[in-house]
């Protein structure tokens, strides 16, 4: 039996969840629906930290679905990068779902939750399985899947907000649009190399050599991804969706969605892609790397002037992938480990901080800046949380926040790029002012009268402050998240076939 | 007793405790509890380095246990114990949370094995003694103990500099012994010194010391100070230019304690010179000398908290401690009085008492080394020692004329505390191998030759007469109610003046300047907020037809590049 379950873990991570969601909807009643959800993704959990325990070594798991060898069936390939990312999902589902119970039940009505809770297993699933295919097809599939159930995710929090439903119907066109694009970049793939398992595209793209339908297949995958991770100019569904989600899928989105969308990117640049075109050099340098030094001071310009506390958070998850896209467009070592550890980083420190304003969403019934004045007097472990996942955004050191902006410096150092070093800093000081404007009005403004506000729950406080936990003791003991990430830029630029200046 | 890499974290663990803590006696009693619990934390651990954290492939190590670090990491603990033990009537939740932290920062950075180690709590007590000063809660408490953060957290700026430089240029944290050379250890140096009060870096000490509350008083003599003087230990052994360094601090504050009438003041310059005497031992560097500066640092924090506590009890009872103002106590405070003398006694370096066995160790080790003149202005600057807190702190409160108070005796845990204090200083006095067991370094060292005990007597009994001589001459500088001026002088009255001038001619250029950014800035501003504020292109919501218009033009970019 444990051997079994053993040999199939890689489809267990997904399937798990996919079998899983019908059973959720036919549960009926919201709490029960919502113990279910909570112990599936529990068990996911356990399923991707044995999956990432196995490939921490180095060792690649590679499972044939169905018993088709691929290149024609089907192929998932864990190796250290995907695991750890599949880590990241399925972990912040784990601290979600059971944060997620108060909330969703002031948000949603009784007899929706476990559609909702349906919903969010979906989504997990489509995560989950864009990350662990070893096909571009699938990629795409699963990609839908999660998609899909993510519009459904945005517009439920209509009950709350009726602009969610618009925002939802702008998220679904243009996410589709990128879906699209994805899909016609796999479609000149395949016109090329006639295969769709990446490996065997990888071999097939090298001996094929330079061509203009590669370029374009290149061009069109890089813009139908780039809208999916947000980047900028890319990111404008992403404030709506974020601000009017409930408050549990915000969290959720903010630390997973993007995050695997960015793997997706670096799977099919490195792994797809080998780096001996210049021309895809010469893209995300020329392309790429602007865009995000953009995005990396526009968007938390922005951050400061919303008085929305979750539309705030939302610029600045689109000004942090800023930072994740400039140390991929660095093309070194040092800055794809800093683009993968601020994978994790930011997902652990834009989770705790999005579930924050889910607290101040239920128990003080508003997210809007100026509505929490003297909050940190009435919800005193809320704010405290949220003050110190802030100094982790901003990149404090012994925060998570400062090992990403150490490796991401460095990066740029090591180039010699020394105004981009400093332009790192600088927009870190924006940081500091919209973390800030938070602080002083919960802290150093008087409460406005007649308001009552109590404390938010355990439930939720709980799960809060493990990610506040996890941000701090992952910023003083970096040791595990940094190899995790060195060895996956590492395998990255080793399977790319760029030829490397030292 | 679990591993728990540093002692500091009991300290820290217990002041996030004792907030909580209702019951007075309960909270006393948890409080006593610390310094015991730490001590047991490294009391039996063989000598290694322990907490080891590899942070950012730097190499980091909690608590480095040896012969130097265990001396000083028992007298803190000790001397923590002492002032807590002083402070039992103190019902003041902040200054109990902030005592604790300060000794745990000093003890953790006395353990600390690495500089980054070291600079976190060298910055943790700037911080937390901070507190013990504004605790008195007056107007100049404030000003005073704003004065004494910026140049303590300016040490720990500078120290901070010092080990990036020493970082890049070395590849390593380690805290180990440096050359003066470079610009990272001449900062590092610097950063010492101003802790260790330097001469001209000095002023902090009698600024802030005599300001604190009387129970903060006592816990800051004990730590800050000797936390520098055990970093130079550490860093800076056998660095000549030290030994001048320490001559200077030893002989000028002897004439500004001999005119202060400040008796806490009066207090602190001596500590100031004694502090010399430890410095100049570092420089000598020999075994000898610095066992001698351990020694001294050991039973200095003993006998000047003893002076500060008996000075505080009559503080607490009559309300001042301006010598012009006191006199006479001897009846009333008869034990504080005989605590007082022990400790005066000890300062002095009288035979069988502390100061005694741990001067004559430094003492020696400069004449053996043939620093002839270093030995002789030791000499003098101990005669001065005598004069200024041998004899004139125990007389002018206790004896001289009797300026009327009728007070209670000290409270009994004052008493006890200072009699446990007195205790041990009396104690090493005739037991010296006691303390020589446990130095750094193994040196045959008898300090009751005949030659020293009656070099030693000669010399303050001659002090003695000329003091005698002076008061019934009156030539001795009386007990006036005044307010000396020092170096502080410099940057209190010169620097204002100066900056006046300069003032004015800037200010006219400078409101010019200002005028036209502000212009700028503003316009700049507008901008921003323009593109970026609610209601600005970017942060607006878009149509989806925009989006896809910009795919287009990234598409549109993108492709056009494919044909560069």
């Amino acid at each position: 039996m444990m051997a079994l379950i053993e040999t199939n873990l890689p489809a267990l991570q997904v399937v798990l969840p996919l079998v899983a969601a019908p059973v959720c909807a036919m549960l009926g009643r919201g709490s029960r629906s919502w113990a279910f959800a909570t112990a599936v993704s529990w068990l996911t959990f356990l399923v991707a930290l044995s999956l990432f325990a196995k490939t921490f070594g180095g060792t690649i798991i590679s499972y044939e679905m169905g018993g088709w060898a691929p290149p024609i069936g089907i192929e998932y390939r864990v190796d250290v990068l995907n695991a750890f990312v599949l880590m990241i999902v399925s972990g912040m589902a784990a601290i979600v779902l059971p944060y997620a119970r108060r909330s969703v039940a002031a948000e949603i009505p009784a007899e929706r939750q476990s559609f909702f809770y349906t919903a969010f297993l979906l989504c997990l699933t489509g995560l989950l399985g864009v990350t662990i295919t070893g096909d571009a097809f699938n990629v795409f599939v699963f990609l839908e899947i999660s998609s899909l159930s993510t519009y459904a995710l945005v517009a439920s929090g209509a009950w709350r907000n009726k602009r969610a439903l618009t925002a939802a119907y702008n998220y679904l066109i243009m996410g589709t649009v990128g879906a699209t694009f994805f899909v016609i970049g796999i479609g000149m793939l395949y016109m090329v190399t006639g295969t769709l398992n990446m490996a065997d595209l990888a071999v097939r793209i090298a001996a094929h050599g330079d061509s203009s339908t590669v370029h374009m297949g290149f061009v069109f995958i890089l813009i139908g991804i780039g809208l999916k991770l947000a980047m900028f100019p890319l990111h404008l569904w992403l404030p709506n969706a974020y601000s009017f989600a409930p408050s549990a899928v915000t969290a959720f989105l903010a630390a997973t969605a993007t995050k695997v969308a960015v793997y997706v990117m670096l799977r099919f640049m490195f792994t797809v892609f080998g780096f001996d075109y210049e021309f895809q050099a010469a893209t995300l340098e020329m392309v790429v790397l602007p865009l995000a030094i953009l995005a990396m001071f526009a968007a938390s310009l922005v951050a400061i002037f919303q008085d929305d506390l979750k539309r705030m958070l939302a610029y600045s998850s689109v000004a942090q992938i800023g930072y994740i896209l400039l140390g991929l467009a660095f093309l070194t070592d040092t800055g794809l480990t800093a683009t993968i550890i601020h994978l994790f980083n930011h997902a652990v420190t834009k989770g705790a901080l999005f579930m924050v304003a889910g607290c101040y969403v239920l128990m003080a019934g508003t997210s809007s800046i100026s509505g929490l004045r003297g909050v940190g007097r009435d919800m005193p472990w809320t704010t405290a949380a949220f003050v110190v996942a802030g100094f982790s955004l901003i990149g404090l050191p012994l925060t998570v926040g400062f090992i990403s902006k150490w490796y991401l410096v460095q990066a740029a150092l090591e180039l010699g790029w020394w105004p981009v070093a400093l332009l790192i800093m600088a927009s870190s000081l924006l940081a500091i002012v919209y973390v800030w404007r938070v602080v002083e009005t919960a802290y150093l403004q008087p409460a406005p009268e007649g308001v009552t506000r109590k404390e938010a729950p355990p439930s939720m406080l709980i799960p809060v402050w493990i990610l506040v936990a996890m941000s701090i003791w992952f910023g003083i003991n970096a040791m595990t998240t940094s190899a995790a990430a060195s060895r996956g830029g590492n395998m990255l630029i080793g399977s790319s076939q760029i030829l490397w200046e030292d | 007793m679990p591993e728990l890499g540093t002692p500091a974290l009991v300290y820290a663990i217990a002041a996030l405790i004792v907030p909580f803590i209702r019951h007075n006696t309960l909270r006393q009693v948890f409080l006593l509890a610390v310094p015991v619990f730490g001590l047991l934390v490294f009391w039996q651990l063989p000598y290694g380095t322990y907490g080891n954290i590899n942070l950012m492939n730097m190499h980091v190590g909690l608590m480095r246990l040896d012969a130097l670090s265990y001396v000083f990491g028992l007298i803190f603990s000790l001397a923590a114990f002492l002032s807590l033990l002083y402070a039992w009537h103190v019902r003041d939740t902040i200054q109990q949370v902030a005592t604790l932290l300060y000794a745990g920062a000093g003890i953790g950075a006395v353990f600390a094995a690495d500089l980054v180690t070291l600079f976190v709590f060298w910055e943790g007590t700037a911080i937390a003694s901070v507190f013990l000063i504004w605790a008195r809660r007056t107007e100049g408490a404030y000003a005073t103990g704003m004065r004494y953060l910026i140049i303590q957290v300016g040490s720990g700026v500078i120290l901070l500099a010092g080990i990036i430089l020493y970082y890049r240029e070395t590849g390593t944290i380690a805290f180990s012994q440096m050359e003066l050379g470079s610009p990272a250890t001449w900062a590092i140096f610097l950063a010492f010194g101003i802790k260790c009060a330097f001469p001209l870096l000095h002023n902090w000490l009698q600024d802030a010391y005599p300001a604190a509350t009387i129970t903060g008083t006592v816990t800051l003599s004990a730590f800050t100070t000797k936390l520098a003087v055990y970093a130079l230990a550490r860093g800076f052994p056998g660095t000549e230019l030290l030994i001048y360094i320490g001559v200077t601090m030893t002989l000028f504050p002897v004439f500004f304690a001999a005119i202060e009438n400040n008796l806490r003041r009066v207090l602190a310059y001596s500590l100031n010179n004694q502090l010399g005497f430890m410095v100049v031992g570092v420089g000598i560097g020999t075994p000898l000398a610095l066992n001698g500066t351990v020694a001294h640092a050991f039973c200095h924090i003993l006998y000047k908290a003893l002076l500060f506590m008996s000075v505080g009890a009559v503080m607490y009872r009559t309300g001042t401690s301006k010598a012009s103002e006191l006199g006479g106590l001897y009846k009333s405070m008869p034990l504080t009085m005989i605590f007082c003398i022990v400790g005066a006694m000890s300062i002095s370096a009288f035979p069988l008492f502390s100061g005694f066995i741990s001067k004559s160790l430094i003492l020696s080790a400069s004449a053996d080394t043939g620093y002839f003149f270093v030995w002789l202005a030791l000499v003098v600057a101990s005669v001065g020692v005598l004069e200024h807190s041998g004899i004139k702190i125990p007389y002018f409160t206790f004896f001289a004329h009797d300026a009327g108070h009728r007070v209670k005796e000290a409270p009994f845990h004052m008493l006890l505390a200072m009699g446990i204090t007195a205790a041990l200083c009396v104690g090493l006095g005739v037991f010296p191998s006691l303390l020589y067991g446990i130095l750094p370094y193994e040196v045959e060292y008898t300090p009751y030759t005949t030659t020293h005990v009656v070099t030693q007597l000669q010399l303050l009994l001659f002090a003695g007469l000329a003091f005698a001589v002076l008061m019934r001459t009156g030539l001795y500088p009386a007990e006036f109610r005044s307010v000396n001026l020092d170096f502080d002088w410099v940057y209190r009255r010169m620097l204002p003046a100066i900056v006046g001038g300069i003032r004015h001619a800037v200010t006219s250029t400078w409101r010019f300047a200002a005028r036209v950014t502000l212009h700028r800035v503003d316009r700049m501003m507008i901008g921003i907020y323009r593109a970026h504020g609610p209601q600005g292109p970017l942060a607006r919501t878009w149509p989806t037809g925009s989006m896809v218009l910009w795919i287009a033009v990234l598409l549109g970019m993108t492709l056009v590049l494919t044909y560069i």
